[in-house]
């Protein structure tokens, strides 16, 4: 993993060790719903979900508002329970609740929301995150030189920040962390053009270091530049049956249009 | 397990020392109350065979609890709308913090605030209702056990109302009926030390302890399912 920070033009200092013990699955397939059915408010907002996703690949979710993307994301993180049908992740049971919180461990989940203390500085947010996950305190630096969180933003408390530099301070625990799985939820809201660019650098990265990435966006024509692959939910559950690409590892590192956005 | 209640409890007491909730507002909500007590009730009349204590001094102890069994609800509300905001109780969970941690972690943190709030209270209600104190120990050991049961209790029921849109007004409709037994054993056991020379106070405080421990492993059982039903 030394060359993923290498890649993030960070300085190797302290590198969080791996937890391969979590990791069950025997082959390449990181997810894998089948008719999975997910309640929100007794909502079903997945409705027989089928899904699979492959070690590698970047996916992007898309959409209109209420489709079920942002509860997939939420159901694949480990956050929510399958109601009916099954699903997998990592080798780990989502109908299982012991093997759902060993899911929360090894995927990264970028929601709508901050997830950060408005009463504490970004500096004392990350810091706290990465003491909450195990993860080594001399990555924080690196990270939030390469996020543009350091100098004066550094010290400063997350209610002062606008909502670009909140996402950026939420990606940094991320990257922190080190995820097998990034799930993105609109990675891109809120970020300048140099934020988006420096979101598609971080993403590509980490899956040529062995991650896979799940995200949404309504910016369409970047999400598709960024994914191998693009599905279309509707109604909680695809719209059409995914196409499964090789992986992009596999491939040169350089972003592939989806087959279905063509 | 320690580690991660300690991590939750240093963060929790480190946002209050950046946002100032507990010392800038529910401190004075707490004096408020005592100041309003003392001028509802008449500071002339004694007591009947009470070697001429009047009845304000009298009724000192359980207006003193009842000022701070309130001002807990507003502490405990505190801590877990910092949790609730901006998703961080899910953030919580994908860290896999185990949930006794955070129970214990949030409980000890509304502990150390409580414990300042009810010195502060405590020495004004001293000075407001002409108390005077005749055991020391036992009123250290009754504050110490009864704000370890509070917090308990409150953290406890926190984590059920944590999942429910209602939470505000549920909150305190579960716990101030739970907070019930705490209030009189708390205010018998504070009687004691100040009016009783026959350490009766220590009973009272041993069994405000037995309670606290009690909820403490009501708390860390139950804590883990609360979480993943809200």
């Amino acid at each position: 993993m030394q060359s993923f920070w290498h890649a993030l033009e960070i300085p190797l200092i302290g590198v969080a060790p791996e937890n391969k013990e979590d990791l069950n699955s025997s082959d390449d397939l990181v997810i894998e719903l089948n008719d999975a059915v997910a309640l929100l408010d007794n909502f079903p907002a997945l409705s027989g979900m089928g899904f699979q996703l492959r070690l590698g690949e970047i996916v992007h979710l898309k959409g209109p508002n209420g489709a079920g993307k942002s509860t997939l994301l939420s159901l694949c993180a480990g956050l929510l329970p399958i109601h009916s049908g099954s699903g997998m992740v990592l080798g780990n049971d989502l109908t299982n609740q012991t093997d759902r919180r060993r899911i929360r461990r090894l995927t990264g989940l970028l929601s709508h929301e901050s997830s950060l203390y408005d009463e504490l500085s970004v500096y004392a947010n990350i810091k706290f995150w990465c003491s909450a996950n195990k993860v080594d305190h001399e990555v924080i630096d690196p990270v939030m030189d390469r996020l543009g969180l350091s100098g004066r933003l550094r010290n400063l408390k997350v209610s002062a920040l606008s909502s670009g530099q909140r996402r950026r301070t939420s990606l940094a625990v991320i990257v922190c962390r080190r995820p097998r799985i990034w799930l993105l939820d609109e990675p891109y809201s809120g970020l300048d053009d140099a934020g988006q660019k420096l979101v598609d650098v971080l993403v590509t990265n980490a899956v040529s270091f062995g991650a896979t990435v799940m995200f949404t966006s309504h910016d369409s024509k970047r999400a598709q530049d960024l994914a191998t692959r693009t599905v279309e939910m509707q109604g909680g559950r695809l719209k059409r049956t995914p196409v499964v690409h090789e992986p992009i590892i596999s491939k040169s590192t350089r972003p592939i249009r989806s087959e279905e956005s063509a | 397990m320690i580690r991660d209640a300690l991590l939750i409890a240093r963060k929790d007491l480190r946002i209050e020392l950046s946002s100032k909730i507990i010392f800038g507002q529910v401190l004075p909500f707490s004096l408020l109350v005592l100041i309003l007590f003392g001028l509802a009730i008449s500071s002339d009349f004694v007591v009947a065979g009470s070697e001429n204590r009047t009845v304000l001094e009298q009724v000192a102890p359980g207006l003193f609890w009842l000022s701070i069994v309130f001002s807990s609800l507003f502490a405990i509300t505190r801590s877990f709308s910092l949790e609730d905001k901006n998703g961080n109780l899910d953030a919580l969970r994908m860290a896999g913090i185990d949930p006794a941690s955070i129970f214990l972690g949030k409980a000890l943190a509304i502990t150390i605030l409580m414990a300042f709030l009810e010195i502060v209270v405590g020495a004004l209600a001293a000075v407001i209702y002409r108390s005077s104190i005749l055991d020391i120990e036992i009123l250290a050991a009754t504050l110490a056990a009864a704000t370890f049961c509070i917090s308990m209790a409150g953290t406890l029921y926190a984590g059920v109302t944590a999942g429910s849109k209602s939470k505000d007004t549920l909150l305190p409709l579960l716990l101030l009926p739970t907070m019930a037994p705490v209030l009189l054993i708390a205010t018998r056991s504070t009687e004691a030390a100040l009016f009783v020379e026959d350490q009766t106070g220590w009973g009272w405080t041993i069994l405000l302890t037995v309670l606290a421990f009690l909820y403490t492993g009501m708390g860390m059982l139950t804590f883990g399912s609360l979480m993943e039903e809200s």
